[in-house]
């Protein structure tokens, strides 16, 4: 019987982006449905009761909530291609202590550099930078954060990449110049098949920024 | 010989007794070391420089932080007995889903009611009944969230049941009368040692809570 997965998302969420690129790390078929995160629809109202939220991943008519949690049971029911997740309980816990402080820490400060103004954005420019250098000082000189194959704590970074343009144009400052090892890093994994398919292009999220202020009723 | 798995923990953390509640889950002995926030160890500071936050794990001398993430390791680390997790990957996603809704959800809320006054607290008390709510539908008829057996969602829910006390006193409310299947859980698990050996007494929360508010409000 065939597996029927669809994946209930919306294209500019860097969330939404990891299990975009989980299910085509394990070349899983998909059926991707854009959602409209202003007008939400039935079935994602029903599939996610609790958070009524972006990425949903629905297999068999079952759905799976929050974007790291799907990752890792994408990676547990398609077991046969590359594990995102090491095996070793140690190793697991520390990438699931970086997916964490990813989730914690990247998406808010970075939103202050879009979403808002003067001493706040600044704040938030400040902080974004200091969370990326974290980051960058974890990596070191591995290939990727896993080691030598691309992982759990990869995937959970990487979409935030797509929107790395629009805010060195919001926040006017480079993120090269700041973390060049982070920038090589996000070089290298877009390379991959899965995340080039799975990352929508730095213009489109550029161009998108100024729409989703208007929408959010942020000047 | 081996040395024993330290726990760096702060008593009244509700986070750093689900790390209490793990560990004697698995029946594994372990070395508890109280730590002073106003003078933290050398051992916190170099084993979670990145959050210089209680419950620290250290086992084999490599640290596991977050207490969630303390948990789930605890249960990998020692997988023989008492799993925390069922064995199907859709039943597992769903204990993390709830887990991760007490972290989101339950824990700022309840912090509210004990931490803060006015508006604030209201809001709090409004968002934590919600929240119960939501874990007593969820509970259903069940023993426990994992079903017949005590499991991940439990341990990370059941250690705020030693700060129910506290809430009622400073939200001026009952949660039993919001939710008395939750209240009619947490007893149960309460039934187990390795809960009950690992939760202080509510009275001595209420007190440090009191303390807190004296100081802070």
């Amino acid at each position: 019987m065939a597996d029927e997965v669809l994946l209930l998302d919306f294209w500019p969420s860097m969330f939404g982006m990891r299990t975009r690129i989980a299910l085509e790390e394990k070349n899983v078929k998909f059926d991707y449905r854009e959602q409209d995160l202003w007008n939400k629809s039935p079935i994602l109202l029903e599939m996610n009761p609790v958070h009524k939220k972006i990425p949903v991943l629905i297999h068999n008519g079952k759905p799976v909530c929050e974007s790291l949690i799907q990752v890792e049971y994408i990676d547990e029911v398609w077991p046969s291609k590359t594990p995102l997740l090491p095996s070793d309980p140690y190793q697991r816990a520390h990438a699931k202590f970086w997916g964490d402080f990813i989730d914690k820490k990247v998406y808010a400060s970075a939103r202050l550099i879009w979403g808002a103004k003067g001493e706040e954005q600044e704040a938030g420019k400040k902080e974004f930078i200091e969370i990326l250098k974290t980051l960058e000082s974890e990596l070191g000189d591995k290939t990727y954060f896993g080691g030598e194959t691309f992982g759990y704590v990869d995937i959970a970074l990487i979409g935030f990449s797509s929107w790395f343009k629009a805010y060195e144009k919001f926040g006017d400052f480079s993120i090269e110049v700041e973390c060049p090892k982070l920038i090589a890093w996000a070089k290298r994994c877009v390379k991959r098949e899965s995340v080039a398919k799975s990352l929508p292009g730095s213009e489109k999220i550029t161009k998108f920024v100024p729409e989703l202020k208007k929408k959010l009723g942020i000047e | 010989m081996a040395n024993l798995p330290i726990l760096l923990d702060y008593w009244p953390s509700m986070f750093g007794m689900r790390a209490r509640v793990a560990l004697r889950e698995k029946g594994v002995e372990f070395e508890y070391r109280e730590e002073d926030f106003s003078n933290k160890s050398a051992l916190l500071l170099q084993s979670n420089p990145i959050h210089k936050k209680i419950p620290v794990l250290i086992h084999n001398g490599k640290p596991v932080c977050e207490s969630l993430n303390v948990v789930q390791y605890v249960d990998e680390a020692w997988p023989e007995k008492n799993p925390f997790f069922p064995s199907d990957p859709y039943g597992r996603a769903q204990a993390r889903f709830w887990a991760d809704f007490v972290d989101k959800k339950f824990a700022d809320a309840q912090f509210k009611i004990w931490g803060k006054k006015g508006e604030e607290q209201e809001a709090g008390k409004k968002e934590f009944i919600e929240a119960v709510k939501i874990l007593e539908a969820e509970l259903g008829d069940k023993p426990y969230f994992g079903g017949d057996s005590f499991g991940y969602v439990d341990i990370s829910l059941i250690t705020f049941s030693s700060w129910f006390q506290a809430y009622e006193k400073f939200g001026n409310f009952s949660i039993e009368s919001e939710s008395p299947k939750l209240i009619a859980w947490a007893k149960r698990c309460m039934e187990k040692e390795s809960v009950s050996k690992s939760l202080p007494d509510s009275e001595k929360i209420v007190a440090y809570a009191a303390e807190y508010r004296k100081n802070n409000l």
